[in-house]
Order: structure tokens, then sequence, then C-alpha cells
């Protein structure tokens, strides 16, 4: 039995898959837009990769007062810098760097498996809008931030694998970790 | 909602005579085997080889060069493999395109693991491979040319008969890979100069599960697929003679129905495309007249192709969408890339494939629906700027 459910999961996985979140994410996205003078951008993915996310944020006091996005992407990527966005607005700087890409994925439920990327777009944008919060009012908390920093240091730029996220150095045909074919045909 | 169908590049629904003749065929209980010696073999064998018949009509070849195969990707396989090892002490040089099917492109993936080299030739802008470079490619190491008729993607045609004549000159085998075109288009083996030739029923409003590889006589090839006697000793295995059926009526049906097919499809194209030039900031791919009548490919600027297609979809239009979002930058479109398709344009690629149900108040609907998903998309692109 255990094998057949195995079977029918990876047969799943090549299927577009959305939850009913996702889907209401999709259509009736939040905060969609741009703010005038923001205090704080960040901007992950790249067309190239097919995604392509900008969250913008106003701070006072610490908090997030009002946070807008706009995203080229798949509809994944679309419902995550909604429901991300919605997630940081009200909370603390402090709260929305504790905001995990799990997290993310956990809020929006089932993503396909190739597209759990996506999740993790939205987390590293907001993160990175605080940072350039950070960065601009100049030399305060910079601890704060150090941490974060170094992770989308390992990622920016980069493509990694859409099954299992492994970050790639060079185009390949192949992920090496999990096999899976990634590439574009005969270059 | 009505569903409309612009996806008949994937599949075509079965044609209402062929459903016929498949329900016919399951209801008068004809299950023989063809190999068998009695009369209920013999039902069977009628039926296979009327079949066979009624596909050879389709690209003017004999019924004995018709090869009965489980669908496109078996023929091509069976072709590019059968040849490479029926000839590999002879040579291990394959020629082909950048912008070939991926069951193509695979095949070859495989063969180059096992030492063949293979020469990819790059396209044009429209997707066309010039005949010259395919003259340039072959050496005397060359053991076959495997080009694809039609391009599934961008439904660009190519120059297979001046392929076929420097085929012929430089006595080196020609495959061409025909599913996407095999059926839609007029095809003459004999014209094309081809010595192979893939086609499958599921292009052409036949099964799928069935398709047919053509191979000239004296053509020197191994079975893919070893075993029993069938289809004169290369291609084993009891065929599937319920999709064979369909797949013979759909051939005849798809010959004698051409003339009007092709009008009624190009009457579409024209009007969609018509539409699409009113958009700002769109690109049609592929060739604007040596192309498919039914498909066209359309590259909208500041948007993702597949959050397009979910939209329409939630809007009852099927399309299809070549770049799977996720894979980062691997995953845009090969044969858009080779003919310079930038990334990004590549990733907002709608496919719309047209047939024969379909009417121009769907284009009508379709258009509106892509008109409201651009927009809205755009709307939150942070690449679009409102000119």
């Amino acid at each position: 039995m255990r094998y057949i459910l195995n079977y029918y999961a990876v047969f799943k996985e090549g299927l577009m898959q959305y939850s009913e979140t996702v889907m209401d994410h999709f259509k009736n996205p939040r905060n969609k837009g741009t703010i005038k003078n923001p205090d704080g951008i960040g901007e992950v993915g790249n067309p190239i990769c097919g995604d392509m996310m900008k969250i913008m944020i106003k701070v006072e006091d610490e908090r997030i007062v009002d946070i807008k996005f706009s995203t080229l992407g798949c509809g994944a990527a679309i419902a995550v810098s909604s429901i991300v966005t919605d997630m940081a607005k009200g909370k603390t700087l402090k709260e929305v760097m504790k905001i995990t890409n799990k997290e993310v994925a956990k809020t929006l439920g089932e993503l396909p498996k190739n597209e759990l990327h996506c999740a993790n777009l939205g987390a590293d944008a907001l993160h990175m809008a605080i940072i350039d919060y950070y960065n601009r009012i100049a030399g305060k908390q910079k601890d704060a931030s150090k941490e974060k920093v170094d992770y989308i240091g390992k990622r920016k730029g980069k493509c990694y694998c859409p099954y299992c996220d492994t970050v790639f150095l060079n185009e390949t045909l192949f992920c090496a970790k999990c096999g899976k074919p990634t590439a574009r045909e005969n270059k | 909602m009505n569903t409309i169908y612009f996806d008949h590049i994937s599949a075509t629904p079965l044609h209402p005579a062929v459903k016929e003749i498949m329900i016919n065929f399951i209801e008068n209980d004809n299950f023989g085997n063809p190999l068998s010696q009695h009369q209920i073999g013999d039902a069977a064998v009628e039926a296979l080889e009327g079949a066979r018949g009624q596909v050879a009509q389709l690209i003017n070849a004999k019924p004995e060069e018709i090869v009965f195969t489980s669908n496109g990707t078996e023929s091509i396989n069976h072709a590019i493999k059968g040849v490479a090892f029926a000839k590999f002490k002879k040579g291990k040089h394959i020629v082909s395109t950048n912008i070939e099917h991926q069951s193509v492109a695979r095949t070859l993936r495989v063969l180059m693991k096992l030492g063949y080299q293979v020469t990819a030739i790059p396209v044009d802008k429209y997707g066309l491979v010039d005949p010259n470079d395919v003259e340039k490619a072959i050496t005397d190491n060359t053991i076959l040319v495997s080009i694809m008729h039609a391009n599934n993607e961008i439904g660009t045609i190519e120059p297979i008969a001046e392929i076929g004549k420097i085929t012929r000159a430089k006595n080196v085998l020609f495959h061409t890979d025909a599913v996407a075109s095999g059926g839609n288009i007029s095809i003459d083996v004999d014209e094309l100069g081809v010595d192979l030739l893939s086609i499958a029923a599921n292009q052409f409003y036949g099964p799928s599960g069935v398709g047919a590889l053509y191979i000239r006589p004296k053509t020197e090839i191994f079975p893919l697929i070893d075993g029993g006697t069938q289809e004169n000793n290369r291609r084993a295995g009891t065929q599937n003679i319920l999709g064979i059926v369909g797949m013979g009526k759909a051939a005849e049906l798809a010959r004698i129905e051409m003339p009007q097919r092709t009008e009624h499809l190009l009457k579409l194209k024209k009007a969609f495309v018509e539409k699409l030039n009113t958009l700002d900031e769109v690109h049609i791919n592929g060739h604007p007249e040596i192309s498919l009548p039914g498909l066209v490919s359309v590259s909208v600027e500041y948007v993702e192709g597949e959050s397009m297609m979910i939209m329409l979809e939630g809007e009852g239009i099927c399309v299809s969408t070549r770049s799977a979002c996720a894979a980062g930058s691997l995953r845009a479109s090969h044969v858009l890339v080779a003919t310079g398709c930038d990334y990004v344009t590549a990733q907002g690629t709608l496919i719309f494939s047209f047939g024969v149900g379909n009417t121009l108040g769907d284009i009508d609907k379709a258009f509106a629906a892509l008109t409201r998903s651009v927009a809205f998309l755009r709307s939150m692109s942070p690449l679009y700027k409102k000119k």
C-alpha cells in the first residue's frame, strides 16, 4: 500500500497542484503595488530564472506600517508575495526577520514540489527589504541583520534545483543531488 | 462554463468516425492475435493491414514500409537508435538541430554517452535550418541526419525536401520527426526524400498510444524492441490493434479532409494573430508563413507564462506553456532560446494550437481572456512600465 501511495506522490509531482489558499492569493493578491519613497526595498530572483520579486516597506518605530510588492513569476510566486506581505504587515522588524521559508510554505498550504523555491523567494525579499532599511539608516543595529545577510548571500544570483533546492554553480543538465532533469536541451 | 480547447499540439480529441470504428471494433469482440493461424487471428490481421494501408496512403508510402509503434516517441527512438546500432561500425556521427523535441534530444544525449558524436545545427530567428549548414556538417563518419519536419513549439516547417536531396547525394540516412506535422499538412515521403519518418495518431484526431514509423526499403536499421516476428521483424510485441484501427481511420480522414481543415485552421490563426498584434509588446514566434496552420506561439513581455495559463484555465481556456515556471534560468524553452529569444521573453510564452472543433467565437473569447490576464499580471510586474 505504501508503495502505491509513494508512486502516486511521484506522479502528482509533475502536475499543477495549487491549494485553495494559493489560488485565492494568486487571484486576489493583497498588497500589490508600489510605495512612494519607501524606507526599504528588497529585490530577489532574476527574470532570467522566471521569477522576480520586489518588496517595498514603510517603517515607523521599528514596525512595518505599509508594505507592497510587485512580482513577475508563476502563480506560486505571486501567491507567496501576497501572503508574505500580509504576514509582515504591522509586525516589528525583529518579528519579521524571524519569518522563515518554512513558515511561508506552511501558511500557503501545499505547494507543488517544483515550486517550493517560490516560498523561499518570499522570505528572502522580505528580509532584504529590512536589511536595506537598516543599511539606509546606516551603522545602527547591523548585528541584527548579520546572520540573514549571510544567508541571502548564499543564494543571491544563483539558480537552484526546482525539486530539492540544491544551488547550482554552473548550468547542469541534471541535478547532482536528486537526479531530476533541470536544463535546457542541447545548447 | 464551456471549455475551449486550444492545446491540440498536446493531443487532439477523437474524430467521431474514429470513435465509432473503435467502439465497433470492441463490440465485435475482435480480440485476436494477428499471428494466430486461425480465423480469429485472421480478423485481426485484416484490421491491422487495412489500417497499415490507410496510414501508408497518408504519407504516400507503401503499406509494407509502415511499422506501427506505441507513439511518436517510440518511432523516433526506433529510428535514431536503430540506425545508430545498425551502423555503429561505419561511423558514429549524427547531425541534428538544436530545436528538436525532447524525444530526439534525449535519445541523442544517450547516444553521446555511448560514444557517438552529435552536431546540433543552429537555426535562424524563425527557427529555420539552413540546408547548407546540414551539408557542411556531414562528414565521412556521418551515419544519420535527423531533423524535425515541423517544430512543436513554434510551428515552423523545416526545408526537409532540400535537406533530403543533400542526404541522398551524400548517401546518408535521413530521419524526420513529423509528429507535429503528420496528418496536419501534406506529407509525401518521396518528395521529402526521407528514409525514416515518425508520426503519431493523437496529433490528427486519432487515439493516443499508437504511432508509426516509415522505413524506406533496404534501410539498415535494428529493431528497438526485440522478440517475435511482428511488424515484419521490425518491431516485436503484439500490436495495439484497437489503437491501430483508430489510427488507420484517422489517417484516412486526415487525408480526405485536409484541405478543409487547413482552410479552417488558417482562418482561425489569421484572426487570432490579427488580434494579438493589437496588444503592445507581444511577439509571435516562428515563421509567419512557413508554419503549421493551427499553431500560434506568443511571447508576452513582462509576464510569466504559467501565471497566464492558470488565469486562462480559470476562464475555461486550455493552452500550454513550454516553460515550467519553477526551474530557474534552466527552464526557458530551448527552442525559443535557439531562435535568439531572450530568457525573460521566453518565460512569458503561451502556445495556442487550434483544432477543427474551434470557432471564431472561441478566438474572441480567448483573446478577451488573454487581454484581461495580461493586464492583471502586468499591473503587478516589477518590469512593466505603462507607455
